[in-house]
């Protein structure tokens, strides 16, 4: 039986990381996501997880000590946000490129300078090249169950991935929802034991991770990890078909609403989804053919389903919580805009950029979004193709 | 005509703190405050923030003053004074930020033997983020990360940064004071003095370990933080010059 509760993001994911009680946490505070490790190293001191915990010096030694623990063998996580993702960025890569299945939490918030603690994207999408697969949380619940299904998704045997759950910083880390818990011994018969896969120090079968490989082989060696990313989308979905077995909650590689009649769109991540779904059932009693795609597995994209997904829309808009810098479009539409492109009939694509640094996303900033797109749709006419909204000018 | 006895700092902002009540930052930046006004260098002083409680640092400093990314101030602080070597350069960090993310950056800017002066912050736990562990942390002490208090066997022992950077042959001085009594204040002051000064007559590298209250973190009253420092940590964390390369000199 499930156990419907009201907790706190972080306290949600804290306690899925407790019902699949892994070997090794390393652990370093960086807010929002400090609260999330805290109450981990309550379950260790309590006795209610068997977990080796690790207080480490800063985030470059956690994300290290955790491809330490994961080349020897064990099942491992740890959990971050902004300035400590952005420090672990060498190590990302190493983890990815060694292919350690790693679960990490990331507590999404903005990057220094100036320096700001509160929810954006910048972080993840920073990290959105490293060889981790990214899914991406709306709620509470969506990132507890993320959080599950990262483990069976990580430690896929053709896979082999480190995975981040990515979910916004204080919006959902912070505030109250009603959740559904499953049961500790429904989520440790999901998971599974931990199936290790060339462990250091097994003598029979030596290895050595991460060795120098010059131009002879490293090409073969990445060509090697990109073959391994197309696997990645049909095992996210077997996993959510089983998971829906015993959760009754269905996930897919992305959620769409209202899309498939739809003539005006918009793409949005995380949180803002939910408010963005507000306000297109408003515009939906107006008779107005509105909807939405939230991704969930960001990377690995599905290019072919979510171009498949949008290509009959008049128009669409993709609403970013980050920006690129020097690429002209933020990093969201770039991808919309790549799955897009092989169609010859598909939407007039824009691109907002909102939220930054914790800046409320409102009802009304869906609303003059959609009224935006309507006229895109009936004219063609387009006043920007990229803009800022919410912002003062 | 009234006669001034107290007044605020011109190196303060009029601007209160908002530190705990029982914390020791506020007193620690009144002190830098102080000695900043009476060597008349507020006009050519620059100041390192941290990340950690005193994040806000640039709010009551009166003086230009740039944030960096934690633990990298000591670094920072080098570019600063290589590039404007007139100019008076301090760095003001926490034990999160110098003896955790921070100890490659401290440690080799001591070894080149900059000519700037840090003030390091240690109140034995991670206070802004909510009392975790740190490394100076005392053994059995209870924070939120080490609920059955510090074992060494699994989270070390408490990090002691004074002795550590005073086998450094590129620091100059070296001292740790406190800042729970009247006559630790006044101590604490003279080492900050001197600390601006040696940097003023281009002596190299200070440092000033203050042993600093945390009653929010240690979950103490204000008073019973005051009386920890003596009884406790300072028992660990002994108080004193652990070097000065010109005290002959002077």
């Amino acid at each position: 039986m499930a156990k419907i509760v009201a907790v706190t993001g972080n306290e949600a994911v804290a306690n899925a990381l407790r019902q699949v009680n892994p070997d090794v946490c390393a652990a370093y505070p960086i807010t929002p996501q400090t609260d999330m490790m805290q109450r981990f190293s309550g379950f260790v001191s309590d006795g209610k997880v068997k977990t080796e915990i690790i207080l480490v010096e800063s985030e470059h030694s956690s994300m290290s000590a955790c491809v330490g623990a994961s080349a020897a063998g064990g099942r491992v996580i740890t959990a971050t946000s902004s300035q400590g993702l952005a420090l672990m960025n060498e190590i990302l890569y190493i983890a990815s490129g060694t292919r350690l299945p790693i679960v990490m939490p990331v507590v999404n918030r903005a990057l220094s300078a100036p320096l700001n603690i509160h929810g954006d994207h910048s972080d993840a999408m920073g990290a959105r090249d490293s060889g981790w697969i990214q899914l991406w949380s709306e709620n509470a619940q969506e990132a507890y169950d993320n959080t599950i299904q990262a483990f069976r998704i990580a430690e896929h045997m053709d896979i082999r991935l480190p995975v981040m759950i990515c979910l916004d910083g204080f919006i959902i880390s912070h505030s109250i929802e009603r959740i559904e818990y499953l049961e500790d011994e429904q989520v440790q018969n999901f998971v599974g034991e931990f199936k290790q896969l060339y462990p250091l120090l097994d003598l029979a079968h030596p290895v050595s991770y991460g060795p120098l490989i010059l131009p002879d082989y490293y090409m073969e060696f990445r060509k090697a990890q990109a073959e391994v990313n197309t696997k990645v989308p049909e095992v996210v979905l077997d996993v959510a078909a089983d998971f829906e077995k015993i959760s009754g909650r269905k996930y897919g590689l992305f959620e769409t609403y209202r899309l498939e009649d739809a003539e005006i769109g918009i793409v949005i991540l995380n949180s803002a989804a939910g408010t963005t779904k507000d306000v297109i059932d408003e515009f939906r009693n107006k008779g107005i053919k509105a909807g939405l795609l939230k991704p969930r597995l960001y990377r690995p994209f599905p290019y072919v389903e979510t171009g498949e997904a949008l290509k009959h829309l008049k128009a669409l808009c993709v609403l970013d919580r980050a920006d690129s810098f020097g690429s002209s479009f933020s990093p969201v539409y770039m991808d919309i805009a790549s799955s897009l492109y092989p169609y010859n009939d598909k939407p007039i694509l824009i691109n907002k950029i909102y939220g930054l640094g914790g800046r409320d996303y409102l009802p009304e900033h869906a609303e003059i979004v959609l009224n935006e797109l309507i006229d895109i749709a009936e004219t063609g006419n387009v006043k920007s193709y990229k803009e800022y909204i919410g912002v003062r000018e | 005509m009234k006669k001034i006895v107290f007044k605020r700092p011109e190196s303060l902002k009029k601007e209160p703190f908002r530190y705990c009540p029982g914390c020791g930052h506020s007193l620690i930046h009144r002190l830098i405050a102080e000695c900043i006004d009476s060597f008349g260098i507020r006009g050519k002083t620059i100041g390192i923030a941290p990340v950690g409680c005193a994040v806000f640092a640039y709010d009551y400093f009166n003086i230009d003053m740039i944030e960096c990314a934690h633990g990298r101030p000591p670094a920072v602080a080098t570019g600063i004074k290589r590039t404007r070597p007139d100019k008076i350069v301090f760095s003001y960090q926490g034990d999160g930020d110098l003896a955790a993310i921070g100890t490659a950056e401290i440690i080799h800017a001591a070894n080149r033997g900059e000519n700037i002066s840090v003030f390091f912050i240690n109140n034995a736990n991670y206070g802004m983020t909510g009392g975790q562990m740190a490394p100076t942390t005392l053994l059995e002490q209870y924070t939120s990360t080490t609920r059955s208090g510090r074992k060494p066997e699994i989270h070390g022992y408490p990090l002691r940064i004074a002795e550590l950077l005073s086998t450094i042959e590129g620091t100059s001085f070296v001292i740790r004071t406190a800042v729970n009594s009247h006559k630790n204040l006044m101590n604490t002051k003279r080492a900050i003095e001197k600390a601006f000064r040696y940097q003023i007559e281009d002596r190299g590298f200070s440092l000033v370990e203050i042993l600093s209250q945390c009653p929010v973190g240690w979950k103490m009253s204000p008073e019973d933080s005051l009386k920890w420092v003596d009884e406790t940590m300072s028992k660990i964390f002994p108080l004193g010059v652990y070097k000065d390369k010109f005290k002959e000199a002077d």
